[in-house]
């Protein structure tokens, strides 16, 4: 088998800010993260040609290579002839077509009855099959959506914050139906979305948008591990971050929180933050290392952790039983110094 | 005396003509002017479009026989190569009856058209459907309640219109007098029993066609919602 690249380099004129995402694809699932407005769905949607870019690249090899979109040679495919799939948010189903009629729609009328028949199976559709998208629940909603897409054999997936209309428990579900569908798919898959667990849990490889620019591309485990930035520290659910001043190159002084920490990497000149995130923090005694006073601190009790907010500020979760009601905050908790995550602003 | 039935024919016809004209020309425009992106021709173009609701009819009549009577542009010319004189003849209450009743078809078009969330044309696009087919399909089917208001609306106007056939059809009996007109000649003559006799009929026709057209948009709507 030949190897397969999806090469993304667009930049667009937006009105807030103008993107310039670039980014190669090999294999598997992406993740790009960002909060709402950094240009997710914009790059997204020039890719499936909905939205057309100022100037770029976007091409596809799969044995032979497609130029989606070239700015300097004017070419720029219409999204019928990309092959690309789109999950909407909304799933965008179609109200007056019955679930068949929404698979059938992109297919010919030859091909068309055999792999509707097909998809309805393979997404436990039956006995669906009439239903408008009206009288489905979300999760029957998705799973159309879904074999629409599939019936259409794309070589991308484009899915578009799938689960932020959705309530926690429907949302959990449903992940792990679409996990497991991707899981059967051997084309490339894109996933837009600002929720750390979900790019977390869905993709291999992430991309982090901010303000249109990519602030962190790599590893999924790697980001998350190590940030590297302010931004995508904060995007990855890092609750602690202070702005510091460096001591010498293993001690610095966080100007937030007023306490004096030790690190076990170097502190480079460039370094101008810290996280901290709120499960690292373990009880200590007085004389242990990057000790902090827990005095006068706030307790929160949510259903499995303890969340104590000291009084500088610093955020602290503890893990605990559902049936647990009691908690003793300890005098002093720490740091240990290799949890001290570095940042650049 | 005997009454006259040609005003109920010229009428049927008048407006069952030019409700096929301004409900698919409606439609085409309404999608045109939705896919511009232009703004400010946007705007031009719908103030244009929309002008005949908003002026006196015979002052879009006026306007109408400046330009089809004999001596305006396209007057003149389905005179000179056609040999059809349209002014004061049953194609001019098509015509008046077309451009009177076209802004309320293209404007309930329009709007319908853009009460049609946008990701469902994306998504037929990425789905490999034509455009033509996303109109039809997509656009035209989940717009239809409102398409067919407008078809209603449209038609009433057109059976109704009064002012601009006057200016450019003039009141000829057998040839362009309509209902409305029938109205008019028999109350001016004193015959309200006539007159009486034509308003009913203009009852009756237009409350089947509205009573037909919403059973239709209301089964349709059940259809899809339950």
């Amino acid at each position: 088998m030949s190897d397969k690249l999806l090469k993304v380099d667009i930049r667009k004129e937006l009105k807030e800010f103008d993107l310039d995402v670039s980014f190669e694809l090999k294999h598997g699932r992406l993740g790009i993260l960002g909060p709402s407005g950094c240009g997710k769905s914009m790059t997204l949607k020039s890719i499936a040609g909905i939205v057309d870019p100022d100037e770029g690249i976007i091409s596809l090899n799969t044995g032979d290579e497609t130029l989606y979109f070239d700015s300097k040679n004017k070419i720029n495919l219409k999204p019928q002839d990309r092959n690309v799939g789109y999950l909407f948010q909304n799933y965008a189903l179609f109200p007056n077509m019955t679930v068949e009629e929404n698979i059938a729609i992109g297919l010919s009328k030859d091909e068309g009855g055999n792999t509707v028949s097909e998809m309805i199976k393979r997404f436990q559709l039956e006995g669906l099959e009439k239903r408008y998208p009206r009288q489905l629940s979300g999760g029957q909603q998705q799973r159309v959506a879904l074999a629409r897409i599939m019936a259409y054999s794309p070589d991308v997936i484009l899915l578009d914050e799938p689960f932020s209309a959705m309530d926690t428990f429907l949302k959990e579900q449903l992940r792990i139906e679409l996990s497991n569908s991707l899981n059967d798919f051997d084309g490339f898959s894109i996933m837009v979305t600002h929720d750390r667990d979900e790019a977390f849990q869905f993709c291999d490889e992430l991309i982090v948008l901010d303000q249109g620019k990519i602030i962190a591309k790599g590893d999924t485990y790697e980001i998350f591990e190590n940030p590297k930035k302010v931004q995508v520290a904060r995007l990855t659910g890092c609750k602690n971050i202070s702005k510091i001043e460096i001591i010498d190159d293993y001690h610095l002084k966080s100007l937030d929180w007023g306490v004096t920490l030790e690190t076990s990497k170097e502190i480079s000149p460039n370094i101008t933050h810290i996280g901290i995130r709120a499960h690292d923090f373990v009880p200590a005694s007085e004389n242990d290392v990057n000790v902090l006073d827990t005095t006068n601190s706030t307790l929160l009790e949510m259903p499995f952790e303890w969340q104590v907010t000291l009084t500088n500020g610093i955020w602290w979760k503890s893990d605990k039983q559902i049936d647990e009601h009691e908690f003793v905050i300890p005098e002093y908790i720490k740091i240990n110094p290799k949890d001290v995550i570095l940042l650049e602003e | 005396m005997r009454m006259d039935w040609s005003p109920i024919f010229i009428s049927m016809k008048t407006a069952s003509l030019s409700i096929f004209i301004t409900f698919f020309v409606g439609l085409i425009v309404a999608w045109g002017i939705v896919k511009l992106k232009n703004d400010s021709i946007k705007i031009v173009l719908d103030g244009i479009f929309t002008l005949p609701i908003v002026l006196p009819p015979t002052v879009v009549g006026f306007f109408l026989l400046y330009i089809f009577g004999v001596r305006g542009p396209i007057g003149r010319f389905f005179i000179d190569f056609f040999t059809v004189k349209i002014a004061f003849s049953w194609y001019a209450t098509v015509i008046a009856a077309v451009v009177m009743s076209f802004p309320l078809m293209y404007r309930s078009a329009r709007g319908a058209f853009e009460q049609v969330d946008s990701n469902l044309l994306d998504a037929g696009r990425t789905l490999g459907m034509s455009e033509w087919k996303i109109f039809w399909k997509v656009l035209f089917a989940n717009a239809l309640p409102g398409i067919i208001s407008g078809g209603i609306l449209a038609f009433a106007r057109g059976l109704g219109e009064f002012g601009a056939t006057a200016m450019l059809a003039g009141n000829i009996a057998g040839q362009t007098r309509t209902l409305p007109m029938a109205v008019y000649s028999e109350v001016a003559a004193g015959n309200m029993g006539d007159a009486f006799n034509y308003v009913i009929v203009i009852v009756i026709i237009s409350f089947i066609a509205i009573f037909i057209m919403d059973f239709i948009s209301i089964r349709k709507e059940k259809q899809w919602k339950n």
